[in-house]
């Protein structure tokens, strides 16, 4: 702020502190009465008259207590324009500080567990550890894969042994720490309604679906030729690139024959934020123990 | 007995209709926050239909309460003390029928526009750009209807009631007006010409004082003629309202950066708004000790006269709420109750404890008056009504006192490891109780609404026709 804002908010600010207490203080001065009266002023309005009572006694204290408070208030913190305040206080230095004492107090929790691997943090006598994992994924995962973990329409499910990206320990950190961002491209502009609905077909045949033999069998020559380089072969995925499986029925858009058709046709686009900047290290590594606990019971 | 000269026949037609439309869109605005409230306590009470939704709901609700009915009730009350304490006939009788009949189109056009899911975003002025016009020519027609029958007053001196109403609608006018500027994309989509953290600071300069002229000085000029009028005492202490009049809307103008504590906005403007909030503590007492105290020597006429009731019980929601809410402005405070159902139950503690209970006893008070009836059809029904009407704000406000507390506490509870202790639906779950609590105290307070309404047409339709002694006296 340049100086002549600053200046322009201390004399405002001082001018409606300084005229509400010379107001409060010049009317109490100028009193008729000191006690309770029964003397109105003379003018009635529409038959309402007006006493000229004093300023009750408690309320003119109030007043007075309050622009004290105010006023030190003012010298002690920021308020006058670039006055910092006597004490040197800011929002940032508060955060700054309570930000450094809870480092201090709960890295020594943290740290007995990032000695551990994912993996010895499974053993009996370390559920605390994983207690802990629990909530910071409930405060920072539910949102999207839900509070027992087992995923909504789009979102994978993390209880059950299907990974899109694998899930032994360290892609589970990977996932989490760096996000994933799926893509699977559109393709209805380049086999066309019947195509789409085709290699629809084919899909759902890998996972055992009674489909139209004649419809699949055409969708077949089609995934080869398209879907094989991220799917593979045969259909059952590849965690490098998180193309699923599609022959074991897990579904992440929904497996009905139009909703996997839509899929076909628009493509989709998962994203899993990344969250190295958001969460440290060790509760990252929590985090991963807990996520790796739900499918290695 | 007066002459005709002496008592001017004043212009009561538009009071009628601004009377009546406040207890129609009282209902209305009541019965749309009952609905947002069942919602949160059901929510398949939406059925899945995008203009039934919270979302789109809650600002009908907030502008349906705040502007059609106390915004009706503030219109007929200013038309009807304006010209009783000037002892003059309302200036500008066209542009008068204008401001009503315009009010009405921009209560229509939000009821249409807010659940078609127009808005510009911002609490309190969700309204698209070309309904802020109307409101911008409606409300400079509403002040130069005022101000010019202050001008013709016949009194010496202007009433303490009509300077509350004049900075009222003054402020309003200059606060609607820069908050809403905004850059148009189409007919119902603007932009706010004001950047990031300083938009916020507009917004809630406006949303504070929107609650400060609106919803306090306003229903102050309101409290200045009826709580005399109907207790028949004279006001307590003129020099306590002069300073507390100067006073209150001097440190109003600085309080609006509370909303915005532990934010981006700057820490200087955080705690100026702090300070002047606590400052304002004593101003806005001023105005309810005026009132309470004013009741001396008649306080028996509580037993007797459901009316007086609602005004002192008014007074005293107003109290509190006015205690509260320099409390809520503190920092350490605010941490706790920020962002929870406290803040929602301190806006409740003023809107149906102090803005409809006065509005209501004061239209109570005028409709005899306004329609030659000797007094309301039931007086019995006004009881049965101060009652719901009681019962309905103690409920809604301990719920949300409950709930604001309980979820201040868990959102900030954190476990040995450091980690929060709740989840967000944790909190959530344990609002429900409170949620379930605050409908009822909602549908209490509708209910007696219903009674009014009943009551206001039974007087008006059939009710004795023996015309009150002041209404006889101004109509020759």
């Amino acid at each position: 702020m340049s100086a002549f804002w600053s200046a322009w908010v201390i004399v405002i600010t001082a001018a409606v502190i300084g005229g509400c207490t010379w107001l409060l203080l010049a009317t109490r001065k100028s009193e008729t009465y000191k006690e309770a009266t029964d003397e109105t002023l003379g003018h009635e309005f529409d038959g309402i008259a007006e006493y000229d009572n004093p300023l009750p006694r408690w309320w003119f204290q109030m007043f007075l207590a309050t622009v004290i408070f105010g006023v030190a208030y003012l010298a002690l913190y920021p308020g006058l324009g670039n006055f910092q305040g006597l004490l040197g206080w800011s929002s940032t230095g508060q955060w700054e500080e309570e930000m450094a004492h809870a480092e201090e107090q709960y890295k020594p929790v943290f740290a007995k567990y990032a000695a551990m691997s994912v993996e010895d943090l499974q053993q009996p006598g370390n559920e605390a550890g994983l207690k802990m994992g629990q909530r910071m994924f409930a405060n920072n995962c539910s949102l999207c894969h839900g509070s027992t973990a087992t995923g909504a329409y789009g979102f994978p499910n993390l209880t059950d042994d299907d990974w899109l990206y694998g899930g032994d320990a360290a892609t589970i950190k990977a996932t989490i720490t760096n996000g994933r961002n799926g893509g699977m491209p559109p393709w209805g502009a380049v086999l066309g309604e019947e195509g789409v609905r085709d290699v629809a077909s084919y899909v759902l045949s890998l996972s055992g679906q009674q489909v139209d033999s004649e419809s699949a069998a055409k969708g077949k020559t089609q995934f080869q030729a398209l879907c094989t380089a991220c799917h593979g072969a045969d259909g059952t995925g590849m965690h490098a690139l998180g193309a699923p499986n599609l022959t074991d029925n897990v579904w992440l858009y929904g497996g009905s024959f139009e909703k996997v058709a839509h899929t076909i046709r628009n493509g989709r686009n998962g994203v899993m934020p990344a969250h190295k900047s958001l969460l440290n290290e060790d509760k990252i590594h929590l985090i991963t123990a807990y996520v790796y606990s739900l499918s290695n019971k | 007995m007066s002459t005709a000269t002496e008592h001017p026949t004043y212009n009561y037609k538009v009071v009628r209709q601004f009377a009546i439309m406040t207890v129609v869109w009282g209902i209305v605005g009541m019965a749309v926050g009952v609905l947002i409230a069942a919602q949160l306590v059901w929510p398949a009470l939406n059925f899945d239909i995008p203009w039934l939704t919270y979302g789109r709901l809650r600002p009908l609700h907030t502008n349906a309460v705040i502007f059609a009915f106390g915004g009706c009730a503030l219109f007929a009350t200013s038309y009807y003390v304006v010209q009783r304490t000037c002892q003059t006939r309302l200036f500008g009788g066209g542009l008068a029928a204008f401001t009503f009949w315009g009010w009405q189109a921009i209560i229509v056009l939000a009821a249409i526009s807010l659940p078609m899911g127009w808005t510009s975003g911002k609490e309190y002025a969700e309204l698209e750009w070309p309904i802020d016009l109307l409101i911008a020519v409606v409300w400079v027609s509403y002040a130069i209807v005022f101000l010019g029958t202050v001008k013709l007053r016949k009194t010496s001196h202007i009433y303490v009631g009509n300077w509350f109403y004049m900075a009222f609608i003054i402020t309003v006018a200059v606060l609607h007006i820069v908050n809403s500027a905004a850059l148009p994309v189409s007919l119902t989509k603007s932009y706010s010409v004001y950047p990031g953290a300083v938009d916020a600071m507009v917004q809630w300069w406006y949303g504070h004082n929107a609650v400060g002229f609106f919803l306090t000085a306003g229903f102050l000029g309101m409290m200045y003629y009826f709580v005399p009028k109907q207790a028949e005492r004279p006001i307590f202490s003129y020099r306590l309202s002069i300073v507390h009049f100067w006073a209150l809307i001097a440190t109003y103008m600085w309080a609006g950066g509370h909303h915005l504590h532990y934010t981006a906005l700057p820490d200087w403007t955080q705690s100026l708004a702090m300070v002047m909030s606590l400052i304002l503590l004593a101003p806005s007492w001023g105005g309810m000790i005026n009132g309470m105290m004013t009741l001396s020597g008649a306080w028996h006429k509580l037993r007797t006269d459901p009316v007086l009731r609602f005004l002192v019980v008014s007074l005293s929601f107003y109290g509190m709420s006015t205690f509260e809410g320099p409390m809520m402005s503190i920092k350490t405070v605010n941490a706790l109750s920020h962002y929870t159902d406290w803040t929602v139950g301190h806006v409740h503690a003023g809107a149906l404890g102090w803005v409809a209970m006065i509005s209501i006893g004061a239209v109570y008070h005028m409709i005899p008056r306004l329609f030659g009836k000797a007094q309301m059809y039931s007086v019995g029904l006004i009881n049965t009504h101060f009652w719901l009407a009681t019962i309905g704000t103690v409920l809604y406000i301990c719920a949300m006192w409950v709930n604001g507390i309980l979820q201040g506490l868990m959102w900030r509870a954190v476990n040995e490891d450091g980690t929060l202790t709740y989840s967000f639906v944790e909190a959530l779950e344990a609002s429900h109780p409170g949620y379930f609590v605050r409908w009822l105290g909602g549908m209490f307070f509708l209910t007696g609404m219903v009674l009014m309404a009943f009551n206001v047409w039974q007087t008006v339709r059939k009710g004795s026709t023996a015309p009150a002694a002041d209404a006889a006296a101004q109509a020759a």
